[in-house]
C-alpha cells in the first residue's frame, strides 16, 4: 500500500488535535498536539504505553468526550470538521460514517437489551428501516462475523455470551452502518490470547472486504504488526514516531520507539535479557519544557530539554520528534 | 420466568409463617390485658375467669397461637374485643380509606421522585442539581405532620381552600369536596416517597451513566432521548425496589397523618386497637399489612426480572 500522505487528502484528517481534561487552574493535558492523514483503505495503528493519551486521542476523533473536556484542532472526515459541527450532524455521522468498537466486551453492551436490539437499534436509527429489515441486517452482520448460530444468537443478552462471541457482536455492530472509518480501541486486549488472533484476522479480512480506513489502538507492538499499514507510537500525547509499519519496527528513529521493540518478549526463556526503558512515563500535568521523553532517554543532548523537537521527515514517509535519532541501520 | 415466579411465591410462604409468629409474640408482650378495659374494677374472680375462658385467654399461648392461625387460614379474622364486630368489615373499610389516599400520593411522589432524580442527574453538580437534591432532602426530613398542620394552616385556615380534615365521602370520592377533602393529605403523604425516590433515581441514573455502554451508546449515533431511555431501563431495577417499600408505607397508613386529618385509615385502626388493647384487630390489622409487604416484594421482585434478565436464576 502507497501512502503519498502530502499530496493527497485522506479519509481522515487530523490537525494540532489538543485534548485537556479539568478546569483552568488545574488542567491536565492528554494529547498535546497530534497531526496525521489516514488514507482510503489505509490501517493505522497507534502504539503507546498506557497513559500516553491514545484511547483519549481515539475517542476525540468522534468527538466523544467526558465533561469538561478542553478540546482544539481539526478532526476533518471526508473535509467535514467532526470538531467544529453542530451536534445533530456529529450524531448522524457517528455509528454511520465512523463506528467505534471498544475494549471491553464484557461493558461495552447495554445489559438489559438482547444484543439484536442492540444492533438493529442503530441501523434503524441511521438507515430508517423497519424492524423487520433491521433484523435481516443483523442476521447477515452475525454471519459475516462469523457467529455460529447467528439466528438464536440475536436473541442473547450479553452476559449470555462469551468474551470472544460478544467482541464479534461489537464488530459486527461497529460495521452495522458500512462506515468509512472504524476506530477500534484496544479491541483484543480482553480477549484470551487464542480468541485475540481470531478477532484480529476476522478484522483484517473485513477491513480489506470492505475497504475500510482504520484506527487501531494498541499497546501490543505485536498486534500492530499484525494488522497495520502504518505506525504510530504515542508518547506524551504526541506522536513519537510515524512510520510505515516495515520501517517502525526494523528501523525505527526515535529512542522511545527502539526501547518499546527491546522490551518487548519474543519468546525469550528465563534467564535471558530483556531490557526496559528506565523510568515512568510523565506526569501530563506538568510536562517538561524539551522533549517528553529527554528524562528517560539514553541518547539524550542538551536541546533536548529546552525545546519540543519539530517532526523531522526522514526518507519519504518516515517522521519522528527527536534531535539525536537512532542511525538509520542497526 | 414461569419457574422464577412460582420459586418466590413459594419463598413468601414461610416468610408469611414466620411474619404470623412474629406479630403474635409481640402482641403477647404487651402489657395490660383487654378484659381490663371491658370489665368493671370491682368484677369478681368468677367473672373474669368466665370471660377469659370465652376469649380463648386461659389456654396456653402456643394453643391460642395455632387457633388464631388455623381461623385465619380460613378467613376468619376474629371479632374485636372492644365492640364484638367482624374484624374483617372493620380491617377493611379502614385498608380501602387509606388505599384511597396511598395511590395518589404513589403517583404523585414517585412521578415527582423520578422527574427530579433524572433532572438531578442529568445537570450533575450544576445549580439545578442542587437545587432539586435540595428539595429530596426537605421532602425526606420533613416531620410530615407539621407540613400537614403548616398546609391547614395555609389552605384550610388562611385562604379557607380546603377543608382542614375529615373524610367527606365513604369508598371512593365522588363529589368535589370528597376530591378536596383528599387533596392535603395526599400531598403529604407523597412527600418522603417524593425525596426517597428523587435521591434513589438520581444515584442511579448517576451510576448506570457512568458505566462503559453509555459510550457505546453515544458512539451509535444515538439521540439523547433514546440513551436516557437506556439508561432508564437499567436503573429502573433499584428505583423499583424502593418504590415497593415506599408503597408498602403508604399502605400501613400514617398513624401521625391520618390524625392530623382524622382520617379513618387503617393507622387510625391500629392506634386505636393498641389503645384498647384490642388484640384481634391489632393481629389482624400487621398481619394483613405485613402480607401486602410481601406481596409488594414479590411484584418488585418479578418486575425486575422481566426488566434485567440477569436477575433470573
Amino acid at each position: 500500500m502507497k501512502h503519498d500522505i502530502i499530496a493527497e487528502p485522506g479519509i481522515l484528517e487530523v490537525s494540532n488535535l489538543h485534548v485537556a481534561f479539568g478546569r483552568p487552574k488545574d488542567r491536565v493535558s492528554v494529547v498535546n498536539g497530534v497531526d496525521f492523514s489516514l488514507a482510503k483503505g489505509e490501517v493505522l495503528g497507534i502504539l503507546g504505553e498506557s497513559g500516553s493519551g491514545k484511547s483519549v486521542m481515539l475517542r476525540s476523533l468522534m468527538g466523544l468526550f467526558p465533561r469538561r473536556t478542553h478540546v482544539t484542532g481539526h478532526v476533518r472526515l471526508a473535509g467535514q470538521d467532526l470538531l467544529a459541527m453542530d451536534k445533530k450532524t456529529l450524531r448522524n455521522i457517528r455509528g454511520r460514517d465512523v463506528s467505534m468498537i471498544f475494549q471491553e466486551p464484557m461493558t461495552s453492551f447495554d445489559p438489559v437489551f438482547t444484543v439484536g436490539r442492540q444492533i438493529t437499534e442503530t441501523i434503524r436509527r441511521h438507515d430508517g428501516v423497519s424492524e423487520q429489515d433491521a433484523q435481516a441486517r443483523a442476521l447477515e452482520l452475525f454471519e459475516l462475523v462469523a457467529i455460529p448460530s447467528a439466528k438464536s444468537r440475536l436473541t442473547n443478552y450479553p452476559h449470555e455470551m462469551s468474551g470472544g462471541m460478544r467482541q464479534r457482536v461489537m464488530i459486527a455492530l461497529a460495521l452495522a452502518c458500512r462506515p468509512k472509518v472504524l476506530l477500534a480501541d484496544e479491541p483484543t486486549t480482553a480477549l484470551d490470547v487464542t480468541v485475540q488472533i481470531q478477532i484480529l484476522l476476522l478484522l483484517r479480512e473485513l477491513q480489506r472486504e470492505m475497504g475500510m480506513s482504520v484506527v487501531f489502538v494498541t499497546h501490543d507492538i505485536g498486534v500492530a504488526a499484525e494488522v497495520a499499514d502504518r505506525i504510530g507510537v504515542m508518547y506524551a500525547g504526541r506522536f513519537a514516531e510515524l512510520a510505515p509499519t516495515r520501517a517502525a519496527i526494523l528501523t525505527p528513529r526515535h529512542p522511545y520507539t527502539r526501547g518499546l521493540l527491546a522490551a518487548t518478549i519474543h519468546g525469550q526463556q528465563r534467564g535471558d535479557h530483556i531490557e526496559t526503558i528506565p523510568g515512568a512515563p510523565p506526569n501530563l500535568a506538568h510536562l517538561p519544557t524539551g522533549c517528553a521523553f529527554a528524562p528517560r532517554c539514553g541518547r539524550s543532548v542538551a536541546a533536548c530539554t529546552e525545546k519540543m523537537p519539530e517532526m523531522t521527515v526522514f526518507g519519504k514517509t518516515h517522521m519522528a520528534r527527536c534531535y539525536n535519532p537512532e542511525p538509520s541501520q542497526i | 420466568m414461569l419457574s422464577f415466579i412460582l420459586r418466590r411465591l413459594l419463598q413468601a410462604i414461610p416468610i408469611l409463617f414466620g411474619v404470623s409468629v412474629m406479630v403474635f409474640l409481640m402482641v403477647q408482650m404487651i402489657p395490660g390485658s383487654p378484659l381490663d378495659l371491658l370489665l368493671p374494677p370491682d368484677a369478681s374472680p368468677q367473672l373474669i375467669e368466665q370471660m377469659k375462658e370465652a376469649y380463648g385467654f386461659d389456654k396456653p399461648a402456643w394453643q391460642q397461637y395455632l387457633l388464631w392461625l388455623w381461623q385465619l387460614l380460613h378467613g376468619n379474622l376474629g371479632y374485636s374485643i372492644f365492640n364484638g364486630a367482624p374484624v374483617a368489615d372493620e380491617l377493611f373499610d379502614a385498608l380501602g380509606n387509606t388505599f384511597v389516599l396511598a395511590i395518589p400520593a404513589a403517583f404523585t411522589g414517585f412521578g415527582l421522585g423520578i422527574l427530579l432524580g433524572v433532572s438531578a442527574a442529568l445537570s450533575q453538580g450544576g445549580p439545578l442539581d442542587k437545587l432539586l437534591s435540595a428539595i429530596a432532602i426537605t421532602g425526606v426530613s420533613l416531620p410530615h405532620y407539621w407540613f400537614a398542620i403548616v398546609m391547614v394552616v395555609i389552605f384550610s385556615v388562611n385562604l379557607n381552600w380546603l377543608p382542614a380534615q375529615g373524610m367527606q365521602f365513604t369508598g371512593v370520592p365522588t363529589t368535589l369536596a370528597g376530591f378536596k377533602s383528599m387533596i392535603l393529605p395526599v400531598i403529604t403523604l407523597s412527600l418522603i416517597p417524593m425525596g426517597v425516590v428523587a435521591r434513589v433515581v438520581r444515584a442511579a441514573v448517576l451510576e448506570v451513566m457512568s458505566q462503559e455502554f453509555v459510550n457505546t451508546l453515544h458512539a451509535k449515533g444515538l439521540w439523547d432521548r433514546s440513551v436516557l431511555l437506556h439508561v432508564m431501563k437499567n436503573a429502573a431495577p433499584a428505583t423499583l425496589a424502593v418504590m415497593g417499600l415506599q408503597f408498602g408505607y403508604l399502605l400501613g397508613g400514617s398513624i401521625l397523618v391520618e390524625t392530623v386529618f382524622n382520617w379513618p385509615g387503617s393507622g387510625n385502626l391500629l392506634n386505636l386497637a393498641i389503645f384498647r388493647r384490642d388484640i384481634p384487630v391489632m393481629q389482624a390489622t400487621i398481619i394483613v399489612l405485613a402480607a401486602f409487604f410481601v406481596l409488594l416484594n414479590l411484584i418488585v421482585d418479578i418486575a425486575q426480572a422481566l426488566i434485567d434478565p440477569r436477575i433470573r436464576r
